[in-house]
């Protein structure tokens, strides 16, 4: 177990490697750069510009030098907010963006699993019907509808909580919400259609047949089969939701790396952007490894080697 | 003596989109102490589901028990609370299902699942149910059951895992155990052992078996009488070597035809029945075997044949408005 937890963090390494590769060309794809402006610069000043921060290299010279300096923990400094490191940056908006992505996440554990596990138990009655009614309801409204209406009623007719910013608790409830109501419908349909299938598995009728009360087999011999689904969907949703969503952030105002990722991306600020790619890719292959360890966890047949 | 097992006219049907599915028509049978009665019939005749309603393990709804009587030590299945049930499944009647792979739950240990259900009826500690399991085991003819009792099930072969549903359906010490195609998904050499290892254990734990099978051929050195079924209903009931040696009904004459035989030395073509099993949303009218009978005639079709006894033995019943001896006379 332990050899093979190690093989895969050092398989992130190519994967980090690819990630920042590809976010490069792509960077270098797109016309423009950082110093381009509506009124343009004298020549002399974008080139001591474009030396200072070496982009006047050829790009697998710079990809080199990237990838020398950020080993080493250095991921550059911002070329368009003056005297900001990309370290400091990313420090800021990750913390951020983690407390409302782990927010909604726990909101769609909590609150969507269980639903879905009440749901197919009760199959085919009111109970199932209206779980499955809200929940397509609040997997097909996008989150740019959501959230205005969660402002407009708890903000500012009701003025429940504020409608903007992050930092205490009050502030963090109605984004928490308007992120996480899709993934909390989305986790109640799965874990309804995972329970239902497994419910019909032939070792349920077995266990039924033991004699054994029925919660007893649920307990037991459903609920764990049930969710391995529920975990491989679980894992990367994870680390999407950490990593920031930038429709959320940008509606309510939160400091997060969603933002300043469309931010930079406009700006051509290209090592903020790499930065976060960096950050991004790191938080999901994470969430996969422990995805694939809890996996063993749940189903013997998976062991690794 | 009383019958341990007694299903009077039993109705099982299936409430669909489709229709309703007459899946179990109305069939009655009796099942001895230490007896074993064989249920045989082609896929989708109704014998599974006629099993599964005794413990009601069918899924409900659909499915709903429409009519009839089960009584077990004379008391109405039909009429038991679901408390009840679980108090006597696993425990007085055990079940063995046909497919052994997916019979058992493969995130749980091997030990686990055996003892379940021992803890619950017996009241065992985990120790005295798993000292038992490891007997159970060596009964069955797993060998060195106490080594393998954290094993999953993933980790035994399919032969293996029946042995294991057997230990686990013995593990109460049943009065009646179900065998439903107990041997269908095993190859064949496994099948003789499966099926002689149930004989002996029979003998041994002293109950009463419900084999099911479309294998005329397992059914015929364990079983005391034989139940035929076709279309959600018995056409014939009789014992096992009246049924063999004095088929009357057609569909168990061409049964028996279609079996190859080892010592038969003419090279003709092995028998089968023409056409395809009844529509259970829409059977055939009267004798529901009729539209592939070579013998049906207009009465067949206009006039359900009752379940009779047919004049000879006085436990052989048929129905047939054409049995064999009626045609030959």
């Amino acid at each position: 177990m332990a050899k093979y937890i190690i093989r895969r963090i050092l398989w992130t390494i190519p994967v980090l490697l690819t990630v920042v590769l590809f976010s490069f060309l792509l960077m270098k794809a797109i016309p423009g750069g950082p110093f381009t402006r509506e009124v343009s610069l004298p020549q002399q000043i974008v080139d001591n510009l474009n030396e200072k921060y070496g982009l006047d290299d050829p790009w697998y010279i710079q990809y080199a030098r990237y990838i020398y300096h950020a080993v080493q923990g250095d991921l550059g400094v911002s070329m368009t907010q003056r005297g900001r490191t990309v370290t400091s940056i990313v420090g800021n908006a990750f913390p951020v963006s983690m407390q409302l992505g782990l927010g909604s996440f726990t909101l769609a554990m909590v609150i969507g699993v269980p639903l879905g596990v009440i749901a197919a138990l009760r199959h085919n009655s009111w109970a199932d019907y209206l779980a499955i009614f809200v929940a397509s309801i609040g997997w097909a409204i996008p989150v740019i509808i959501i959230a205005p209406l969660l402002i407009y009623f708890f903000s500012v007719r009701w003025s429940f909580f504020p409608a903007f910013g992050w930092g205490d608790t009050e502030r963090m409830v109605l984004p928490i919400i308007a992120l996480g109501t899709g993934f909390t419908a989305y986790f109640a349909r799965l874990t309804r259609s995972a329970m239902l299938e497994t419910l019909q598995q032939d070792y349920v009728r077995t266990a039924k047949a033991k004699g054994l009360p029925w919660g007893k087999v649920v307990w037991r011999h459903v609920l764990r089969n049930s969710l391995i689904p529920v975990v491989t969907q679980a894992g990367p949703l994870l680390g999407f939701l950490v990593t920031g969503s930038f429709l959320t952030e940008y509606i309510f105002s939160i400091p997060g790396m969603g933002r300043y990722f469309v931010d930079s991306v406009t700006n051509r600020d290209y090592s903020i952007v790499l930065g976060l790619a960096v950050i991004l890719s790191a938080v999901i292959v994470l969430a996969n490894l422990v995805v694939d360890i809890l996996y063993g966890f749940l189903d013997p047949r998976i062991r690794y080697d | 003596m009383s019958h341990l097992l007694e299903i009077n006219n039993l109705r099982t049907h299936f409430f669909t989109r489709e229709g309703v599915v007459h899946a179990v028509d109305g069939i009655s049978y009796t099942v001895d102490r230490g007896k074993t009665l064989g249920i045989v019939g082609e896929s989708g005749c109704g014998k599974s589901v006629g099993a599964m309603t005794i413990m009601k393990l069918i899924p409900m709804p659909p499915g709903r028990i429409v009519e009839g009587e089960i009584l077990f030590e004379g008391k109405d299945l039909t009429k038991a609370s679901e408390r009840q049930l679980q108090s006597i499944r696993g425990n007085d009647i055990a079940m063995i299902f046909q497919d052994p792979m997916t019979s058992l739950n493969p995130v749980l240990r091997i030990g686990y699942q055996l003892t379940e259900g021992m803890r619950i009826h017996l009241g065992m500690s985990k120790q005295e149910a798993q000292e038992r399991a490891v007997e159970l085991m060596d009964a069955v003819g797993i060998p060195a059951g106490r080594n393998r009792l954290d094993d999953y099930p993933h980790q035994f072969s399919g032969g293996m895992r029946q042995r294991v549903m057997i230990a686990m359906a013995l593990s109460c010490d049943p009065k009646l155990l179900i065998a439903d195609e107990p041997t269908t998904a095993l190859d064949v050499t496994i099948q003789a052992q499966i099926i002689d290892l149930l004989e002996q254990l029979q003998d041994q734990f002293g109950m009463a078996m419900l084999l099911i099978t479309h294998d005329l051929g397992v059914v015929a050195g364990v079983s005391d009488d034989i139940v035929v079924m076709y279309a959600g209903k018995i056409v014939e009931h009789t014992d096992t070597d009246e049924l063999f040696g004095n088929p009357q009904h057609p569909y168990t004459e061409a049964l028996l035809g279609s079996i190859p035989r080892l010592d038969d030395t003419r090279r003709r073509e092995l028998a089968n029945i023409p056409g395809l099993p009844p529509d259970l949303v829409n059977p055939p009218s009267g004798c529901r075997f009729h539209p592939r009978c070579r013998y049906a005639t207009q009465i067949c079709v206009d006039k359900e044949p009752p379940l009779a006894p047919y004049d000879g033995g006085p436990g052989h019943l048929v129905a047939c408005w054409h049995y064999r001896d009626s045609r030959e006379k």
